[in-house]
């Protein structure tokens, strides 16, 4: 096969891409491929976590729900910034799917951001003594938490699946110019009125034992974002394709 | 391009001077918000002066909040939107030309009425030149962010409190600042570093504010 013919062959498959019945059917081969290692990563995580580690020798136990904690705070940054890419796409190309995606991906999104935020709560009581203190990287983490549950509030509102999706794209644009900002205008506010504040990586070293269950956790829970996107995507094609023959004869058919 | 600008802001500037009544409204908002919230605790100075900072800030927040909210209401209602979007003319710099007579007629009555509350809080003289600034740098910033959200939900039924959910997480940066300069004032600490910033943040949403509200716009039209 000359590269010439396989660009064109994989460009054909890209643009099959847009075509909402052929995504519904490969995506549910897709949703294996990512449930499996989700499913493996996120086991060997827990069990390694709770069982295989040693307890760290300055925190002991408590520091193990890092395993969950850790994968859950880079996930919730990481689907925000999927999301915004997905909205440049589907304001810019006019992709049903970027659009779909958005919006399957908002409450998984937030759904990682409120674990990242109890989890934290509940590693802080007994190591720092309170559930949450007004710092840097707890607060940025909380109002990304707010700005997820405005995407979520404006599909809610808007009746037409169409309108909704783009204007949850540019709801998530706004929203990426603003992490940063709001993160480094919390680091600064903070910096002012209370000196040093608790800093999670105060020069700490991690060894590799206690490392590879945070990497296979990592790896575990974008799987499992990806996974959960991905059905929620199909859920939501469904509902929007409700009235379309596709759907109904799929839906006939078993 | 110019021609349209002009046009338009002399448009807005002749239907916000028809409406001097509801200039003031806003301005009352602000003042009975700062003005309500000793009632809620003591009259002592010191606890006072420590939230002073906050609590104007949160009335601003509060006041530009609420004055977006119909803010291109009237216009959809009497068809103006609609042809402004068909008149082929770039809708960045119709949005520009509305957003800023919208902050003169409503948001820089609050930068007059800003440091007057201040001192009804009890906090002295010397902070009057940080709050003048920061509320001129801080209140366009509010303006041209909120008023993207203010378009997307602008056919929507009961969009007052979604509005507050999409748009006071993205206002946190400018209450920071701002109320972080008002308070390095007070204490006389230096304050410079973050004025810059807050200017840089108004430069940004000046710029590109137009665009995402134009972009807005024209999706709010089809909800």
């Amino acid at each position: 096969m000359t590269s010439f013919t396989m660009g064109k062959s994989l460009r054909r498959r890209f643009h099959r891409l847009g075509s909402l019945p052929y995504f519904y059917d490969v995506s549910a081969r897709w949703a294996i491929w990512l449930a499996v290692p989700a499913v493996v990563c996120i086991a060997y995580t827990v069990i390694a976590g709770l069982v295989l580690v040693p307890p760290d020798y300055q925190q002991g136990d408590v520091f193990r729900i890092l395993y969950i904690h850790v994968p859950s705070a880079w996930l919730s940054l990481f689907a925000y910034t999927t999301m915004a890419g997905a909205g440049v796409v589907a304001l810019v190309w006019r992709l049903k799917l970027a659009e779909i995606f958005i919006v399957a991906a908002a409450p998984v999104g937030a759904s990682f951001t409120g674990l990242a935020l109890v989890t934290g709560a509940i590693w802080g009581e007994p190591t720092w003594g309170t559930y949450w203190v007004w710092d840097a990287r707890l607060t940025s983490e909380l109002i990304l938490l707010f700005l997820y549950l405005g995407v979520i509030a404006l599909h809610q509102s808007i009746a037409s699946p169409r309108t909704a999706g783009r204007a949850c794209a540019l709801l998530s644009i706004v929203g990426v110019i603003n992490v940063p900002i709001i993160h480094y205008s919390v680091v600064w506010w903070t910096t002012l009125h209370q000196g040093a504040t608790l800093s999670l990586s105060g020069g700490s070293h991690m060894e590799s034992d206690m490392l590879w269950p945070l990497l296979a956790g990592a790896l575990g829970f974008s799987c499992l974002f990806g996974w959960l996107t991905l059905w929620g995507m199909r859920v939501q094609l469904l509902w929007r394709e409700r009235r379309s023959r596709w759907v109904m004869r799929r839906i006939v058919n078993g | 391009m110019r021609r349209v600008f002009w046009a338009v802001f002399r448009r807005e500037l002749a239907i916000a001077g028809r409406q001097r009544g509801a200039l003031v409204h806003q301005l009352l908002f602000f003042v009975l918000i700062v003005a309500l919230f000793p009632l809620g605790t003591n009259t002592d100075q010191t606890v006072l002066i420590a939230v002073a900072p906050a609590v104007l800030w949160m009335g601003v927040l509060l006041s530009v909040l609420l004055s977006l909210n119909g803010v291109f209401r009237a216009d959809h209602e009497d068809g103006t939107l609609t042809q402004y979007l068909l008149a082929g003319e770039p809708l960045a710099v119709i949005a520009l030309a509305k957003m800023i007579v919208h902050w003169l007629a409503s948001a820089a009555l609050l930068v007059v009425a800003g440091p007057v509350l201040m001192l009804m809080l009890g906090v002295s003289l010397d902070a009057w030149p940080a709050m003048i600034l920061t509320l001129a740098l801080g209140t366009p910033t509010l303006v041209f962010v909120g008023a993207i959200a203010a378009a997307l939900t602008l056919r929507l039924p009961r969009a007052g409190l979604l509005l507050g959910l999409l748009v006071l997480p993205l206002y946190v940066p400018v209450l920071i600042f701002g109320a972080g300069v008002v308070r390095a004032a007070i204490v006389g600490l230096p304050y410079a570093g973050a004025v810059y910033i807050m200017a840089a943040l108004c430069v940004l949403a000046i710029t590109l504010g137009p665009w995402a509200i134009a972009a807005a716009l024209r999706i709010g039209l089809d909800a």
